[in-house]
């Protein structure tokens, strides 16, 4: 019989830090996977954020460069203007993402920047506990929205990607729903269209992964899964928002 | 070496481009605009890169990023600025990245005005950012010194890996004089060590202020408390001015101690006998150079700073150690100093004595 | 023919991979691993066909394919 799935030898070999069910540890596989598909180990940078997402610094086997809450994408400008050679990506959550750091991924995504986001969604911040976060639900129960989030008071989730696929310069926006196999290959082709963009270095991709938090969710795995189907994927559709331009 | 008349927030900009800077991200604010717009015609020209953040955190951000990256790299701004740069400052230190941040200060607090002032002492000494790190901050008097000493930052970046802030008040980055400006260093990439990275095992590039009980936080803070005792014997700079008869001593820094200089020389013509020290590095204070002084002759300390209220005295008062008293004469908001206010104020306190 | 291997001390058993499986190829341990988890098992005897969905989903990386 022949290995016809194995483990990335871009993770590191223990496991990872996240909760159980934690879609963190998948979308850190779907890009080592990547990395090592394309031999692109030994150039290629994680830029990670402050959030649960921090804990893949101990994960990646390649370079990792921590940077502060939110600014990720500036932290990436700098490095990858510097390093041309290098294949730059943040990672970054949507409380990092979409709250303290909206500034510096929708100026890194206008100037189109030669790195890639994955931007993983999971309508919480999950380190802290469980507060209300830029993608919380309309009606969702957080630590900070005890009644549930209320669009009179807290106004409504942020769709980061139809927010950002106004913007002229990026190549590539896409989100996906990490919530069925078949979601996961997808998200994984996503990924793979914005890093060859990068290989190619047509300029800003981003994809937004539709994830979920068990441990502050209060729900099983399984029946987060459910909760995407009947919730979040009504509010946050798959779908790829912009497609690559010709970058001249 | 190659003699220019410069305007000092351009002669920054180009000492540090002479000084290996490769990187600049910087956000417009008044007074220091022109070091950003000298950085975005000059660094193509060497191979560098120039970004207008979106913000003085964004900007600070992409310093923190380019430093990683091994290049030498800076930021500027003016006081409300450098505040919001401060989460970075203290990122920087924390991951034990090399860079220069410029201060061209301003009057404040808040927005304040945007004409020069010395209102960012204690800031810059004392906390430019959580966590208890510090940073070399040197104060330029003419723009001679401003090109020297952005040199000089520079250097010290690398070798601590931290960053360093040059601290010019509005005059220094304002004015025009002949400066003489080094040759070309070579700009090739740093070669960086980290702590966390070493202490982990790790072999390629981790960088990060995270330091988690396994990484040792309190054996990195011991580190760098040690490096700054060390930076407190070995990188004190200050210029000691006519005090071998003095018994009036003005402190002052920055474009106040060249007035305190006028002053003195019209003091000494009139029986006075003033002298100055002049803080070159406000961190780490040269609390020596008033620990040494003759206090059987000197009878008058007066801090001169465009700072309401003063901020330097702070440090004097230690250095002074309650042995002489301490007066102050005062400008700020943009109430720029005449030799004649210091003249003045020091008349007032020789008659009383 | 197909199987899986499992790394039991990385599994923690947040059975994403159990609901992936269409054969119910895979059933949570009776044991515990160094975590404290009930790690998953394969169920040799449930005719794995070598189709990947539990890797796929596996946030651990710890499943591997053989076919």
């Amino acid at each position: 019989m022949e290995k016809v799935y194995q483990r990335p030898k871009t993770l590191a070999a223990a496991p990872t830090r996240y909760c159980p069910g934690c879609m963190h540890g998948l979308v850190s596989k779907l890009m080592a996977e990547l990395v090592e598909e394309y031999g692109i180990a030994g150039r290629t940078v994680a830029v990670l954020p402050v959030g649960c997402g921090a804990m893949s610094k101990n994960l990646f086997t390649f370079d990792v460069v921590c940077a502060a809450h939110g600014r990720a994408p500036a932290v990436a400008t700098g490095f990858s203007r510097c390093a041309p050679d290098k294949i730059v990506f943040t990672y970054q959550g949507d409380g990092d993402l979409g709250a303290i750091g909206l500034s510096e991924i929708v100026h890194a995504a206008n100037r189109g920047e030669r790195f890639m986001t994955v931007f993983i969604n999971n309508s919480t911040y999950g380190m802290t506990g469980g507060q209300m976060a830029p993608t919380t639900l309309v009606g969702q129960k957080t630590t900070t929205t005890p009644l549930g989030r209320d669009p009179l008071t807290e106004g409504y989730p942020m769709k980061m990607c139809e927010i950002l696929s106004q913007l002229e310069a990026p190549a590539y926006i896409a989100r996906f729903s990490l919530r069925t196999p078949a979601g996961v290959r997808r998200a994984k082709e996503g990924l793979r269209k914005a890093l060859e963009i990068q290989l190619r270095g047509e300029g800003f991709a981003f994809v937004e992964l539709l994830s979920i938090c068990p441990t502050n969710w209060g729900l099983s795995p399984e029946n987060c899964l459910k909760w995407m189907a009947e919730q979040s994927e009504k509010v946050f559709p798959e779908g790829e928002y912009s497609r690559a331009k010709e970058v001249k | 070496m190659e003699r220019v008349f410069m305007k000092g927030n351009e002669a920054i900009a180009e000492a540090a481009v002479r000084a290996g800077c490769r990187f600049f991200a910087g956000y417009p604010i008044t007074p220091q605009n022109e070091i950003p717009e000298y950085m975005a015609r000059r660094l193509p020209e060497v191979s560098g890169h120039f970004v207008q953040g979106e913000s003085e955190i964004a900007s600070v951000n992409m310093v923190y990023g380019a430093a990683a990256a091994g290049v030498r790299a800076m930021t500027s701004s003016s006081s409300p600025g450098i505040s919001l740069k401060s989460e970075g400052i203290s990122y920087l230190a924390g991951a034990e990245l090399p860079a220069v941040i410029v201060n061209v200060t301003r009057g404040g607090p808040g927005l304040g005005s945007i004409q020069a002032a010395q209102m960012d002492y204690l800031q810059a000494t004392k906390a430019s950012g959580h966590g208890g790190f510090r940073m070399l901050v040197y104060a330029p008097s003419t723009v001679q010194e401003a090109v020297d000493y952005t040199c000089k930052a520079f250097q010290k970046a690398e070798q601590y890996q931290s960053p360093v802030l040059v601290c010019a008040d509005g005059c220094i980055g304002a004015m025009m004089e002949a400066v003489e400006l080094p040759e070309m260093a070579d700009p090739s990439p740093m070669k960086l060590r980290f702590f966390a990275a070493e202490k982990a095992g790790e072999t390629r590039l981790a960088v990060t202020s995270l330091l988690t009980p396994d990484e040792t936080q309190e054996e990195f803070n011991r580190l760098k408390a040690a490096l700054y005792e060390k930076w407190e014997r070995e990188e004190v700079l200050q210029e000691e001015y006519l005090l071998e008869d003095a018994e009036l001593v003005i402190a002052a820094y920055g474009v106040t101690a060249r007035v305190a200089k006028t002053a003195i020389t019209v003091l000494r013509e009139e029986g006075i006998k003033a002298g100055l020290i002049r803080p070159v590095t406000l961190y780490p204070f040269p609390y020596a150079s008033f620990d040494r002084l003759d206090y059987t002759r000197v009878k008058q300390i007066l801090c001169a700073e465009m700072s309401i209220p003063c901020q330097v005295i702070e440090d004097v008062r230690v250095g002074v150690a309650n042995r002489a008293p301490i007066s102050t004469v005062l400008h700020s908001g943009g109430v720029l100093f005449t030799a004649d206010d210091i003249v003045d104020a020091a008349r007032a306190l020789y008659r009383k004595e | 023919m197909a199987r899986i291997t499992i790394e039991a001390e990385y599994c923690k058993a947040c059975g994403l991979c159990v609901s992936a499986c269409k054969k119910g190829v895979i059933r949570f341990g009776g044991g515990t691993n160094a975590m404290g988890y009930h790690a998953v098992e394969p169920d040799e005897t449930k005719g794995c066909v070598g189709c990947k969905l539990c890797a796929v989903v596996c946030p651990e990386a710890a499943i591997e394919v053989y076919r």
